[in-house]
């Protein structure tokens, strides 16, 4: 018989992280994110791996990135002053493409905001906080059963592609207690990087000739090879070379396979005139509204992007085609719906509810948005 | 026969980016020195540094090599440690990076005790920004920015060390260069945290500006200054101003090393476990 329990979306977060082969774990505390930590503080020792507490969040990003290229899965989690602080060593992982999942458990903000309230002001933050042209891959579970699988998913992504990968829960969800049935073993799939075949001799870190995705050795085992958060060419080391520095940067931006990473949720989108695109625990009140207004005979529905980043730009324009509006409910003041905005190009009105003073938004604004652009057009 | 440096030195990447003059090339052949008197297998060392002039080292040696980001090196290190605490790792790097960006993570990875070796190329200076002025400037002394003199006082970073927790601190500058390689071989042979500060001279960016003509100058300097430890029973801090008290200035082999006390507690959880 699988295993079920009623368990809170944090905890369904770290006993992922296990699942999927998570052995280090290095954090600071931060709230709303720190039982993450307090979970995998208990359980990695138990099961051989490692869980260390930094003295600050970015000797924790770089503990992660240092555990990563010795050959292990290694997390870390925050909220947004954390994220802020470690933001070079995220360039950093970007640049040297070291495998690693950050967890964001978002509050508002700027600045310290407000630790305990929900928010999902980090958007942008995630896209672009660290300075440089960079690949991102972020994903933004809605349930606590789906905390489980994207966190997987996270790990499966970050060891993919070589990139750290970030996982954006709210304060809400990463809160709330919600049963879960825990996949057993194998269930889910769980990915490894690739690891070199050729001979120590021959190997260079960045070799394309393997793909955008090179493979990527252990440090410590038959490979050495060198690490440098400095543009570099195939062999690691640094250089300033035009064409290799071009084609090096190019490389770490097309690697990631947007169409192979791309995951969205779409409810009652079919037939639907009013598309809601909305996320995490903002995703949940849209969806109670759209029963309701289906109730009165409104043909709603909702794109929700659980692969953040890249943003599902493609898919969007595709359902805008036939909509008659585009509504972006979203806790902070008008982030992603700049994103929708691009990828709607016009083709129908797009419209916002933004919310930032640390409540949840409700069904009824979104039901009374949908209602205001019904008459209005 | 001479020693034979090339043999740990990465074919194709000379010369260095050093200035001529520059004390940090001493350092590296005395690390490499250490490291071969250790028997250190290439595969199963690390040498991880942050970035300044000194932060280069690792590119131009044939193990393990992490240049990571400025001050970073003993937080990216103590990763790497704790995921195969059977790998060698040494961390490099100057004073800035090590006590001024990077001084949280120095501090407490000294207070962790864990088994890393910590060689701080301490030229009293930022050498790769262009000799702006680091914690480890001498109060007074001139630097780009410091046109009026330094106002600030100055790090003691063996102090600092030993006062963190780290059970193996020494000192000595790049005149002593067979000190350099004793030194770095008994912090890789030691269990626990081992921090050389190795004081060299920057003739570009910090001799020029105070007095010294040309890196011989530096050199005297470093050779008139320096006190072997075992001299300065007696003397008062202020007979010691201005001195490079050298040697082994602290060592303690009864502290746990990290590492081990994670085993143990990891032996602990999974009894619970179990
Ligand atoms: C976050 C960050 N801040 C500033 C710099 C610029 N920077 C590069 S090297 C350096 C100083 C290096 O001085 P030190 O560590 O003493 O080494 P040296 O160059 O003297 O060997 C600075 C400030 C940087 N690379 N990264
Ligand atoms: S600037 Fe100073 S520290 Fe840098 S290489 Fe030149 S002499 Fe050495």
């Amino acid at each position: 018989m699988k295993k079920v329990a009623l368990i809170q979306g944090n905890e369904a977060c770290a006993q992922a992280a296990i699942y999927a082969g998570c052995r280090f774990f290095a954090g600071y505390p931060i709230t709303p994110s720190s039982e993450i930590a307090e979970v995998l503080s208990r359980k990695l020792p138990e099961i051989g791996g490692t869980f260390i507490q930094m003295e600050d969040e970015i000797g924790a990003m770089a503990a992660v990135i240092g555990a990563s290229l010795c050959g292990l899965k290694a997390m870390d989690a925050t909220s947004g002053p954390g994220l802020s602080l470690k933001q070079e060593l995220i360039g950093y992982a970007c640049m040297a493409e070291i495998p690693c999942v950050l967890v964001n458990v978002m509050r508002g903000g700027p600045s310290t905001g407000m630790p305990t309230g929900p928010s999902q002001s980090d958007i942008m933050a995630t896209r672009w906080g660290t300075h440089g042209d960079h690949a991102t891959i972020a994903v933004a579970p809605a349930s606590c059963q789906e905390i489980f699988s994207e966190t997987v998913r996270a790990f499966n992504l970050a060891e993919t592609y070589r990139l750290p990968v970030h996982i954006l829960m709210d304060e809400i969800i990463a809160h709330m207690r919600e049963k879960i049935v825990f996949p057993e073993e194998g269930e889910l799939e769980v990915l490894n990087r690739a690891e070199p075949t050729v001979p120590p001799a021959a190997y260079k870190p960045f070799d394309a000739s393997f793909g955008d995705v090179p493979p990527l050795a252990a440090m410590g085992s038959n490979y050495r090879y060198h690490v440098t958060g400095l543009n570099k060419a195939e062999d690691g080391f640094p250089t300033t070379k035009a064409a290799l520095v071009d084609a090096e940067e190019r490389r770490q931006l097309r690697k990631v396979d947007v169409a192979a990473v791309a995951k969205n949720e779409e409810y009652l989108l079919d037939d639907a005139e009013f598309v809601i695109v909305s996320f995490g625990v903002v995703s949940r009140s849209a969806r109670f509204a759209i029963n309701q207004l289906r109730n009165r005979g409104i043909r709603a529905g909702m794109l929700r992007p659980i692969t953040l980043w890249p943003f599902p730009a493609q898919r969007v324009a595709e359902v805008a085609k036939n909509a008659r509006a585009v509504i972006v409910p979203e806790m902070n003041l008008g982030q992603m719906i700049g994103e929708v905005e691009r990828a709607v190009c016009g083709a129908c009105p797009t419209r916002s509810i933004l919310r930032v003073d640390g409540e949840p938004i409700t069904p009824q604004q979104i039901i009374d948005e949908v209602e205001e652009v019904q008459h209005v057009l | 026969m001479s020693f034979d440096y090339e043999k740990y030195l990465r074919p194709g990447k000379l010369p260095h980016i050093w200035c001529p003059g520059c004390g940090h090339g001493i350092i590296l052949k005395g690390l490499i020195r250490a490291i071969d008197k250790c028997r250190l297998a290439k595969n199963r060392t690390a040498i991880v540094s942050g970035i300044g002039c000194a932060s280069r080292l690792p590119g131009y040696v044939d193990f393990n090599t992490v240049h990571t980001a400025h001050g970073r090196a003993a937080a990216f290190a103590t990763g790497m440690k704790l995921a195969d605490p059977e790998l060698t790792v040494i961390c490099v790097g100057g004073d800035g990076d090590g006590v001024a960006i990077g001084g949280n993570h120095f501090i407490h990875a000294c207070r962790r005790n864990i088994d890393l070796t910590y060689i701080i190329m301490n030229n009293n200076i930022y050498g790769m920004t262009g000799g702006q002025f680091s914690p480890c400037t001498p109060t007074g002394a001139f630097a780009s920015t410091t046109p009026y003199g330094n106002p600030d006082p100055v790090f003691d970073i063996a102090r600092l060390a030993i006062g963190a927790g780290a059970t193996f601190v020494a000192r000595t500058t790049a005149y002593h260069a067979l000190q350099i390689d004793k030194l770095i071989t008994e912090g890789i042979l030691h269990k626990g945290m081992a921090i050389i500060e190795v004081v060299d001279g920057c003739p570009t960016s910090y001799g020029r500006r105070n007095k010294f003509k040309s890196p011989s100058d530096m050199m005297t300097w470093l050779k008139d200054a320096a006190i072997p430890v075992e001299k300065t029973e007696g003397m008062s801090e202020k007979d010691l101003e201005g001195k490079i008290v050298t040697g082994i200035l602290h060592r303690d082999e009864t502290r746990p090393e990290y590492c081990e006390q994670y085993a143990l507690l990891r032996e602990r959880a999974q009894r619970k476990e179990g």
